[in-house]
């Protein structure tokens, strides 16, 4: 039988053999939300009379014999940094507050044609920025593992979504682990593709050299069957890649690593890495080298400034972008009384629409770019940047991905971090060189730590373009740990109780 | 005592820089595909991305960036292998992103010049004007001012926004500071935009028309004692837009400037507004006010590298320079100066020697195109080319030269194919105005003429040749205008027995 | 002595058009002090033979044909305006340049 514990693969064999529609599986899902998100808040917005509309259409083509693409009619929550046309989209913002966009993303416009059900749009920090999602101007995300933690971010409402089994799929962004940093705190599957490998038109700028949007799932062939749709190249994109899409779906079904090569990145796993985060990625490693894998240790030395670079390139960049937010065009508009300049209006609009953090981040920003500053800061950053480049050309030179804990720790609790930047900052230590070079990079869970029994990332890095390796080793690597559990992960989470 | 201006270059040496934006004539925008088309109503030639909205990214023009490589050759720059886009980045309601994108440290054409020709008092002389670089950015949108002083800025209520000029492809051409004109300055100025314009105009990449701002200029100037060897403070006049603006700009700028001076003041880097009705400036931004732009590689876009064949391909396809052209022809033509330089103003260059090229006689190519059809474009108001081909107007020449037309039944033959009635042949057979030529139509014509005015053919007969006007007068208007009076007055004079006479006059 | 003073932040909010109290002024000056001392490292190794980087993936030449595609409606164009007059966004009065 399905339900909403089911994969989305499984689904969708339901759906092809007629024991379930769309309609029926988008109308259970919103049973669930209505059941459990109270609790979650892992929505911002549920669009159903959309959702179900296009469920319908996808059931009478599914009945009128039309060929269907492998996720027609299943339900997904999209991150709300997405453009959807005629749908609320904030970014998680006071600042767009009752936006509703005129056009659609590249991604929602590639869902829509798959046939995929967009139930509605998903919390997150604001424009993106933190890894708590406790910067949402919508209150924050809560942990389906504990509610009283962080559910991760800026991708909070994705991954909590999934953990809670409110949707199947996800979509998440990803600028320095916004999908992988969340998924490895909720027990689900995150990926960001190769820079360029998915269309960024559409999605709200944070910092456009490191923006990524990527496929959230339960499973690693889920997350592949996801990345397939929405993935290739798009002209309304300039640095969206011409080539075809790595075969992802058929390397997560390979389930075979015999001779691959896995580069254990040394400085990710040291100081600052929580026991049971380092045991459990121990765990992982010890599975692929039980399927026939070969370990090596590789060496990163310019990972150490990879988080500075990160925090002075990703302000620049979202000083920019975030300076159209200026309440001429659309969003808010605050302290217009007909005496005021555009000019003091749009202080007040910034004043008041942003956030701490997005201050914080376009002061640095600006900071970072302005005259006589430049070459100290920002400049230097994308220095480090060549050399972090040269330091992943060197370590895939010995081997075929790389691997860490995803995260330092397991979710910690909310509240607990907001008021130290700087401490948050480090949760994504080994998810931001990842964005920094523009390769690919998967966080899959590999257990959970034995002093608080949260889920545990299991990080895997491919090179650009070879998206497929990351989902081969772990596609392999959740097979392996699956047959030694007995169970999905998600099974150990405790159930939410029905309000 | 203030000086003048000669009182000032006497004393003060001016240094030139000049800045001129030319909007580009491409169909679609610089980042997106909405319409450059001029005039639409309000925010019809907009879309995300040239509105900014959210998630919304660019993708470079191709052609614009082959038009900026066209006239970073025409004027002789070198391409830069590598090029990029940059943000800069400054607040401003009429820019969506508020930034422009633009290019900064890696502009895609420099280091190339421009030879201008003036009069001076020991002749002709030529200048070079050094060019630093050619640049692609965009242009913002437009605001009207609403309330307070009428389309003021200053003391309006609000403004209201039109983003359909957001993103049109903009270049931005930049000159080395141009030194050793001294009092020559304005004429070197105004010179070197003039044959800017012409050869933009040679290339077709723009409509160059300063009055409607597809070509603006901003004139930096700055003075120095005479024989000091060192640069003063320079100030930007912002708009200058007329070929004769920019002349009276740095007059005006010399002589406020030289002013200060005397008087011992500093004078202050700024940006000024040049005053089209007493051709001087008043101050706008001053250099401490000045923006910090926070330039950094636009991430949004990837970099041009053109490829070396490609710009060889382009290199060669440069059309003639305007003032080599200019040159030939007026020699080719022998078209008196003031001619030549109202065919330059027109923009009729093309016109005339393509109808010259379909065998058309030179002297009336060129008083077709300048005077008749010229006149019928200025009342509605476009462009003559727009009206009639070169061939048709050769055509209606080469009918006039062979007596088949009048030069009275010729404008009528233009103006029915500028009304869209067809070619000249269609509109001489529609509305029939064939030269009547057929002696015979002619003489009943004339005979009835002298039937009417029988004293008046008496007086003619008695030797009073003129008076023969009356007559012919007569029968052209019987005859609807189409007759050739020439032919009228031989006929009528034999009919009379004086023909003999009157050309033995 | 702190590497960043409030002024300079209120410098900053000024180019970011953010209005600021004197205590997010200040409490900003404090913040960026923090995290300026952090992310000043990038210095260490940023050797001036190291080229920079801005763009992950090396892709050159990308553009589009000169052909025009369909652009909003006024009426979409304007959907999310906070103000419209006469199919146009309606803003506060403008200071600055004419
Ligand atoms: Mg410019
Ligand atoms: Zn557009």
């Amino acid at each position: 039988m399905t339900t909403t514990k089911s994969s989305a693969a499984e689904m969708a064999t339901a759906l092809a053999a007629g024991t379930t529609t769309s309609v029926e599986l988008t109308q259970l899902h919103y049973d669930r939300i209505a059941q459990v998100d109270e609790d979650v808040h892992a929505f911002l917005y549920l669009d159903k009379e959309g959702a179900l509309e296009q469920a319908a259409a996808v059931d009478a083509k599914r009945q009128s014999g039309e060929e269907l693409g492998p996720l027609a009619g299943i339900p997904l929550a999209l991150k709300d940094v997405l453009a959807q046309k005629g749908v609320p989209t904030t970014c998680g913002s006071k600042m767009l507050e009752g936006w509703r966009p005129p056009y659609d993303a590249t991604v929602v416009t590639r869902l829509k044609e798959a046939g995929v059900v967009i139930l509605g749009k998903t919390n997150m920090d604001e424009f993106a920025m933190g890894s708590s999602t406790e910067n949402s101007a919508y209150g924050p995300t809560h942990n389906p593992w504990d509610l009283t933690r962080i559910p991760g971010g800026s991708g909070g409402g994705s991954a909590a979504a999934l953990a809670a089994f409110e949707a199947p799929l996800a979509i998440g962004t990803d600028t320095g682990g916004s999908i992988r940093q969340p998924a490895a705190v909720t027990g689900t599957v995150g990926v960001k593709p190769t820079y360029g490998g998915v269309s960024r038109y559409g999605l709200i700028a944070f910092s456009s050299s490191l923006d990524q949007a990527g496929p959230c799932a339960r499973t690693v062939l889920d997350a592949a069957l996801l990345h397939e749709v929405i993935a290739g190249h798009d002209e309304r994109d300039s640095t969206s890649i011409n080539a075809p899409v790595p075969q992802v779906v058929k390397a997560a079904k390979k389930l075979d690593v015999k001779g691959m090569k896995i580069g254990v990145v040394k400085e990710l796993q040291g100081e600052g890495f929580q026991a049971g985060v380092l045991d459990r990625f121990h765990d992982g490693l010890d599975a692929l080298v039980s399927a026939g894998a070969e370990l090596v240790e590789v060496s990163c030395p310019t990972f150490d400034y990879a988080l500075a670079a990160y925090y002075l390139i990703a302000p620049s960049e979202c000083s920019s972008n975030l300076a159209r937010f200026d309440s001429m065009r659309y969003g808010i508009r605050v302290g217009d009384n007909g005496e005021r300049s555009a000019e003091e209006v749009m202080k007040l609009t910034r004043h008041k629409g942003f956030g701490p953090e997005v201050k914080r981040r376009i002061i640095l920003g600006t900071y970072a770019l302005s005259s006589g500053y430049y070459d100290a800061y920002y400049g230097s950053a994308q220095k480090v940047r060549t050399l972090l480049m040269r330091d992943f050309a060197n370590a895939f030179a010995q081997a075929d991905v790389l691997v860490s804990p995803t995260a330092p720790t397991t979710a910690f609790k909310i509240g607990e971090q907001v008021d130290d930047p700087l401490a948050m900052y480090l949760n994504d230590i080994a998810t931001i060189p990842v964005n920094m070079a523009g390769i690919g990079g998967m966080s899959l869970p590999c257990g959970l730590a034995q002093e608080d029994g949260l889920p545990v990332g299991f990080q895997i890095m491919s090179p650009a373009m070879r998206d497929d390796l990351m989902y081969q080793v772990g596609g392999t690597l959740e097979a392996a740990l699956l047959a030694k559990w007995g169970a999905p992960i998600l099974d150990k989470a405790p159930v939410l109780a029905a309000r | 005592m203030a000086l003048n201006y000669d009182e000032a270059v006497a004393k003060y040496e001016p240094t030139l820089g000049l800045e001129v934006h030319v909007e580009l004539n491409t169909k679609s925008k610089m980042f997106c595909s909405c319409s450059t088309e001029f005039g639409g109503e309000p925010n019809t030639q907009t879309c995300p991305v040239c509105l900014g909205l959210p998630g919304a990214l660019p993708v470079v023009n191709g052609k614009a960036i082959e038009s900026t490589i066209l006239i970073g050759l025409a004027l002789n720059c070198s391409i830069a292998p590598f090029s990029r886009f940059a943000r800069k980045n400054y607040f401003y309601p009429d820019m969506p992103k508020n930034f422009q994108t633009s290019q900064y440290d890696e502009p895609i054409c420099v280091n190339g010049y421009l030879d201008v020709e003036i009069e001076t008092e020991e002749g002709p002389k030529q200048f070079r004007v050094e060019i630093e670089r050619v640049h692609m950015e965009e242009d913002t949108g437009k605001s009207l001012h609403v309330g307070g002083a009428t389309g003021r800025i200053h003391g309006a209520e609000y403004s209201l926004l039109d983003y359909n000029r957001a993103g049109i492809p903009l270049v931005e051409i930049v000159t080395k500071i141009v030194g050793g004109t001294g009092k020559y300055a304005p004429q070197v100025a105004r010179a070197y935009v003039t044959e800017l314009r012409d050869i933009l105009r040679s290339l077709g990449v723009s409509d160059v028309k300063m009055e409607q701002g597809s070509m603006r200029c901003d004139v930096n100037l700055s003075l120095a004692p005479i024989g000091s060897g060192s640069l003063g403070t320079r100030s930007e006049t912002k708009n200058v837009n007329s070929l004769r603006s920019v002349e009276r700009a740095v007059i005006g700028e010399v002589i406020r400037q030289s002013n200060r001076l005397e008087a011992g003041e500093r004078i202050v880097q700024e940006t000024r507004h040049f005053l089209e009705e007493s051709g001087q400036t008043r101050p706008g931004r001053s250099k401490e006010q000045a923006e910090d732009y926070r330039y950094f590689p636009e991430p949004d876009l990837v970099p041009v590298v053109p490829e070396s064949a490609w710009i060889e391909e382009l290199r060669a396809t440069l059309p003639e320079r305007p003032s080599v052209r200019r040159a030939r022809l007026k020699s080719e033509w022998s078209v008196p100066d003031k001619e030549m330089t109202s065919l330059v103003n027109a923009g009729l260059l093309d016109a005339v020697e393509e109808t010259i090229a379909f065998g058309a006689e030179p002297t009336r190519a060129r008083s077709w195109w300048l005077g008749e059809i010229s006149r019928l474009a200025n009342e509605r108001e476009v462009d003559p080319t727009s009206l009639i081909t070169p061939s048709q107007v050769a055509e209606v020449i080469s009918l006039i030269q062979s007596g088949e037309l009048t030069d009275k039944l010729a404008r009528q033959v233009v103006e029915g194919v500028i009304a869209g009635e067809g070619t000249p042949s269609e509109v001489i057979a529609k509305r029939g105005l064939k030269v009547v030529s057929d002696d015979g139509a002619l003489m009943l014509a004339i005979e009835a003429a002298i039937a009417a005015q029988p004293e008046t053919a008496e007086r003619i007969r008695g030797g009073n040749i003129p008076a023969a006007g009356a007559l012919i007068g007569a029968v052209m208007k019987a005859t609807g205008g189409q007759a050739d009076a020439a032919k009228v007055r031989e006929l009528l004079l034999k009919h009379l027995g004086q023909f003999e006479k009157a050309t033995g006059e | 002595m702190s590497a960043i003073s409030r002024d300079d932040v209120a410098h900053l909010a000024k180019l970011a058009r953010i209005s600021m109290s004197d205590a997010e002024l200040d409490h900003l000056a404090q913040e960026m002090d923090l995290i300026l001392g952090a992310v000043a490292r990038v210095q260490e190794v940023a050797a001036s033979d190291v080229p920079p980087t801005s763009h992950p993936i090396p892709v050159n030449n990308v553009v589009r044909q000169d052909v025009v595609r369909p652009s909003l409606t006024p009426q979409e164009a304007l959907s999310g305006a906070p103000a419209q007059s006469e199919d146009r966004f309606k803003v506060p009065q403008i200071l600055g340049e004419e």
